[in-house]
């Protein structure tokens, strides 16, 4: 699949931010005050800013609002109506946090599932492509986006102890991710043989395609290029993203430390998120002979 | 509504016929001609004399097929939206500009409320919606669905531009729902298929398999150069047809 920008950006972005958001909305940490303000500022900024990013890739932005209509089918629908309501609600838990000085805690507590259910319908939206065998693998695909949130919104939050938990757990489900994606298309079934139905009579190969040019479905997705380099961005990935961040917080605490362990988990979050599509193979390349 | 209904009462589609398609692209041509000039965003090109990119709802693909024994062959293979059954690019619609028609089962996209996210045509195994660069919505065939049922048009018209148009005769459209129609009768006897039967969309378009060469009994590979050259002795004419025979092979 083509690595767009702005969906790179805007997952790896509201991932962390909803994660800080649901570490936020139970209490860990309670800021007050301008603390607090900064805090949500924060949480905002990553959330809904990915939120207005996702809509720049969109050819009518101006009929986003129609998005919100078919929650009982589509998870992207679904994605949405998560999203606004988590925002909704930790808006008013955060009013009562910066203003009042007070915990409205309820609203904390549905405001942070909120926030996880945003995660995980994001990680649907994906996980439910049958035609993309890597993103089809349920439930390793929501674990992954949840577990990278949760441990980035740990991180973000100052939560140390689960900050490290969370990323070693993360860190697992990627390489487990990896390890069985690569084997996803083959196990999938689909091939030449069974895209053109011609496998009994004899070996299929692509002849001649039915265009000269290129086409949205090859610019959108068959993306061959970036898969040469995969193997060396996994394992920047992982360094930046897992290691780094849990070396940090394994010294002895100090502001700057945390400071680089975000920094360096943000960075490798983006990493993944690239070869997440980069590495993607949709099963329409089988017509063209490509993957 | 991205939700799918249950059943629909027809489920109209087409039926390619693989052994006869020769690959003329004028399917392709048809296509392209009538769904720009009618119903919908017209499907645009860009840089067309220079590096082109456009959008089409019907694209022929060219297979080669090497068989165990015997001689490869080239199948030339069309491929439009199927009008799943069970149509995945439908349900994944966050704005319900996709659906599926309960009268015939065409699946349409209405072009007025699509927001462009292209989230569909990830969810469609075949490749069979494009989004348009010039208009940002997506298009895909639409089975004809303003000519089949348009009583402006002559009657023989009042099929899809691509079946109008091929000069094979391999395309067929009908309604793949009632097992009498001309086009079940066609999958039935020869064997129509789907098309990646794994991802579990449930096509109503099929596929009809080349069937397999005749073959001529036992003939001699060598038999024209074997064969005694006639000559005017051998025709043995008379008179003056002899005589002009005879003159006529001497020049
Ligand atoms: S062929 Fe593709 S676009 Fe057409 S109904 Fe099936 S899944 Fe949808
Ligand atoms: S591109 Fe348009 S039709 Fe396709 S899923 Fe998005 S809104 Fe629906
Ligand atoms: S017009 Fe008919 S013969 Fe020509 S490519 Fe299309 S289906 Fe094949």
């Amino acid at each position: 699949m083509h690595p767009a920008p702005s969906i790179i950006l805007f997952t790896s972005l509201s991932g962390l931010g909803f994660g800080l958001l649901f570490f936020l909305g139970l209490g860990y940490p309670q800021p007050t005050g301008w603390v607090g303000f900064v805090f949500f500022l924060i949480a905002y900024f990553l959330a809904a800013g990915g939120l207005l990013l996702s809509t720049f890739h969109l050819g009518h932005p101006e009929r986003a609002w129609r998005a919100m209509s078919q929650w009982q089918s589509s998870w992207l629908s679904r994605e949405g109506v998560c999203a606004v309501a988590a925002l909704v609600v930790m808006g008013l838990y955060a009013l009562g946090l910066v203003f009042f000085d007070s915990a409205w805690q309820p609203l904390g507590w549905i405001g942070a599932l909120l926030s996880l259910a945003t995660v995980g319908t994001t990680s649907m939206i994906y996980g439910q492509l049958k035609t993309v065998p890597r993103w089809n693998m349920l439930p390793l695909t929501p674990a992954l986006f949840l577990s990278l949130s949760l441990a980035g919104g740990a991180l973000l939050a100052g939560q140390v102890t689960w900050a490290t938990g969370l990323l070693v757990l993360a860190a697992l489900v990627q390489v487990a991710w990896w390890v069985l994606g690569d084997k996803a298309l083959v196990s999938s079934g689909s091939d030449l043989a069974s895209a053109t139905g011609l496998g009994a009579i004899g070996d299929v190969r692509a002849f001649e395609p039915p265009h000269t040019g290129t086409n949205y479905l090859l610019s959108e997705m068959v993306h061959v290029v970036g898969r040469a380099h995969a193997l060396k961005l996994r394992a920047i990935a992982f360094g930046l993203g897992f290691v780094l961040p849990v070396l940090f917080l394994l010294l002895p605490f100090n502001h700057l430390w945390g400071v680089l362990a975000v920094l360096a988990h943000v960075a490798g979050v983006l990493v993944s998120r690239w070869l997440f599509f980069a590495e993607a193979e949709h099963v329409v390349g089988i017509y063209y002979g490509k993957r | 509504m991205t939700q799918l209904p249950e059943t629909t009462e027809r489920k109209l589609g087409l039926v390619i016929d693989l052994d006869t398609c020769v690959g003329c692209h004028a399917c392709v041509v048809a296509c392209k001609g009538w769904n720009t000039e009618n119903y919908g965003a017209p499907l645009s090109d860009q840089d067309p004399y220079g590096t082109p990119s456009g959008t089409f709802l019907n694209r022929v693909h060219s297979y080669e097929i090497t068989p165990k024994e015997g001689t490869a062959k080239l199948v030339h293979f069309p491929k439009s939206c199927l009008h799943c059954d069970d149509a995945p690019c439908v349900t994944v619609c966050p704005t319900g500009a996709s659906y599926k028609r309960v009268e015939d089962g065409i699946v349409l996209v209405n072009e007025d409320h699509c927001i462009g996210c292209g989230l569909c045509a990830w969810a469609c195994p075949y490749g069979a919606r494009e989004m348009d660069a010039a208009e940002g919505v997506m298009k895909k065939c639409t089975l004809c669905v303003d000519r089949i049922y348009n009583e402006n048009l002559p009657e023989e018209d009042r099929e899809p531009a691509c079946v109008r148009t091929c000069p094979a005769g391999a395309r067929h459209f009908g309604d793949l729902g009632d097992p009498d129609s001309d086009v079940s009768q066609l999958v039935a006897e020869r064997g129509g298929m789907d098309l990646m039967p794994e991802q579990g969309t449930k096509p109503v378009n099929k596929y009809l398999p080349p069937r397999p060469k005749d073959v001529l009994d036992e003939v001699d590979i060598l038999a024209p150069l074997l064969a005694t050259p006639e000559t005017a002795e051998h025709r043995n004419l008379s008179g003056f047809l002899g005589w002009l025979d005879r003159t006529l092979e001497k020049i």
